[in-house]
């Protein structure tokens, strides 16, 4: 801002810039941005509207209400913290927080080691007629709707259901049970479910991946003497690196934010055994009419979602770019 | 390459493995569908007489026809309103000088890995106070809006690939922000909005949680949604629910069998991008 004044009268006819002077031309430099501007900015504006109304705006309202304690009728009081400290100290809610993480194991771990050996030893089919109708079956789980997938696997695993008759036809008879009933069961058996929707997805992602891979590395690897196992950590992991992330990104969310399967498998029973925070913010929010802690839980899972998944991105992403 | 039959045939017997098991609860479902409704079948039993009827008992008693129209109505309100607004705004986003650029794309971004359940409290009140709650409004006006940060997303990244020349050729010859992009941008890039398009579909179609909070009445929610009302009513005569469970799935499973390759590529796609 230093900088000398000098005048420029004269030097400007009405059809050239408005002015010499730095600091006016820096303004309507702005300006003219700006104006230019202007017709992208009304290019965004709906979608911006849009998701400032049925996003940001509830996004806000979740964190203002999570400091009061309100019944969604009568007058609400301003609690401060609390409702976060029992979010931390009552059983009751951290129970369903652990089971999220304990979900993760279902519905994203098993789903991605399995997806990446298995696409592995697919990729060596290469474009054959099975390989190609697996892409079409694998699919399935992930199109249907999670309810759907719901109401299949609760008539399998019901004590009549088709995993009961297989394990007595095997003469594994002892296992039986009605595995979605059962405290010891409920939460793996709610886990398979999960597993079943994920695994084909991060079967074709991986898949993906390696497609991509020069076959020229493979000769190389084999010729260097490198086992399938050498070939497979030297060579395909590292290749797969962005499809892997994006496989564990995703399937890590469903099993945090997981709630239409549980809704209509077990409703989080038996007990709270499967009770999740999807399904307990609903519970809090719209039963027991405890909207305050309803809302802090949201806030608490919204933010668990953000911390899993961030560094994870980040992971991902530092690959892409090159 | 070498490759050695073992491993031939290691690499099929996993495959099939896999997809038995991702078929067996498509099979059960449509063998138990077919048994005498109101009996309790034995596993995966073929009854001794196949009930086709189950189908039509269904369809008329869990009243299909208004489910079918309702979830068709919220389709048209979600996805192409979805898609245009996503587009325009992707196409600024990703290729004109728009002010504030980075930080409207940084708001975008934030809200992708949302969980729907985060927001769907205080989105109740507000629905409610529009006057909007038990009608199709509650489940599209918001759905729109929580699509907002993937679909933008998805047509910023295209239009971000978009070259250069091709707005400045049509600058010089004279064509506004809007010609260029009905009559240049849109015309090409229709195979990204026609993946958004099905992606947007199927999400729409299965959204649940919206469903089951903001409307009562399963005749006016998505599919998905009318299914969970649907177990709750059903849940004791098995053979209905499967076949009324296996009404509701065809409708998606045609569709997918139909645009099976550009499914399959979207939803790639989309978990990459995503």
């Amino acid at each position: 801002m230093a900088r000398t004044w000098r005048p420029s009268a004269g030097v400007t006819s009405p059809t050239e810039e408005p002015s010499g002077d730095i600091r006016s031309r820096r303004r309507a430099d702005r300006a003219r941005r700006l104006r230019a501007g202007l017709p992208g900015l009304a290019l965004v504006a709906p979608a911006l509207f849009f998701y400032a109304m049925f996003v940001l705006r509830p996004l806000f309202a979740t964190v203002q209400y999570s400091f009061y304690d309100w019944d969604g009728i009568g007058p609400s009081t301003w609690v401060g913290l609390d409702n976060y400290v029992r979010l931390l100290t009552d059983p009751e809610l951290i129970g369903p927080i652990v089971n999220a993480f304990q979900l993760i194991l279902y519905f994203s771990i098993i789903p991605v080691i399995f997806g990446v050996i298995a696409a592995a030893i697919i990729r060596k089919l290469g474009a054959s007629k099975l390989a190609l109708a697996s892409r079409t079956v694998l699919f399935l789980p992930q199109v249907i709707p999670l309810v759907a997938a719901g109401i299949m696997w609760t008539w399998i695993m019901a004590s009549d259901g088709v995993l009961n008759q297989f394990l007595s036809l095997i003469g594994l008879e002892s296992l039986t049970r009605a595995w979605l009933g059962d405290f010891d069961t409920a939460l793996p058996a709610v886990g398979v479910i999960g597993a079943w929707v994920n695994v084909g997805l991060c079967m074709l992602l991986m898949l993906a991946g390696m497609t991509k891979i020069d076959p020229a590395l493979y000769e190389a690897a084999r010729l260097d003497g490198a086992g399938a196992i050498r070939e497979f950590v030297s060579v395909t992991l590292p290749a797969v690196r962005q499809e892997l992330g994006v496989a564990i990104i995703i399937t890590v969310i469903s099993a945090l934010r997981s709630f239409d399967i549980i809704f209509i498998s077990t409703q989080g029973g038996p007990g709270n055994s499967t009770l999740v925070p999807g399904l307990e913010i609903y519970y809090l929010a719209f039963f027991s009419r405890e909207i305050g802690q309803a809302s802090a839980l949201a806030v608490a899972l919204t933010a668990l979602v953000l911390i899993v998944v961030l560094p994870l991105n980040r992971l991902t992403r530092t690959e892409s770019m090159s | 390459m070498r490759t050695s039959t073992r491993e031939v045939l290691l690499g099929r017997a996993i495959l099939i493995f896999v997809m038995l098991i991702t078929l067996i609860p498509f099979v059960t479902l449509f063998v138990t569908a077919l048994h005498a409704p109101g009996t309790y079948p034995n596993g995966l039993s073929l009854p001794e007489e196949f009930h086709w009827d189950n189908f039509v008992i269904a369809f008329q008693s869990a009243n299909m026809a208004k489910m079918l129209t309702s979830s068709v109505l919220i389709e048209l309100g979600v996805v192409p309103i979805s898609l245009l607004i996503a587009t325009l705004a992707g196409f600024a986003l990703g290729h004109l000088e728009v002010p504030f650029r980075r930080t409207l794309f940084v708001v975008f971004v934030l809200g992708l890995t949302l969980p729907f359940e985060g927001i769907i409290v205080p989105l109740y009140y507000q629905v409610r106070d529009y006057g909007f709650l038990n009608t199709q409004w509650a489940i599209i006006l918001p759905l729109i809006g929580l699509f907002m940060p993937f679909a933008v997303m998805w047509m910023r990244a295209h239009f971000v690939n978009m070259p250069q020349d091709l707005t400045e050729a049509a600058k010089v010859d004279g064509a506004s922000t809007w010609q260029l992009f009905w009559r240049v941008h849109v015309p090409l890039s229709r195979p990204a909005i026609a993946s958004l398009a099905i992606l947007l579909f199927l999400w729409t179609w299965n959204q649940f949680l919206l469903a089951i909070v903001l409307v009562d009445d399963p005749t006016k929610r998505t599919m998905a949604g009318a299914l969970g009302a649907f177990q709750g009513q059903w849940g004791t005569d098995i053979p209905l629910l499967c076949a009324g469970s296996l009404l509701i799935l065809t409708p998606v499973l045609i569709v997918f069998l139909v645009f099976q390759r550009q499914f399959v590529a979207a939803l790639l796609q989309g978990a990459v991008k995503g």
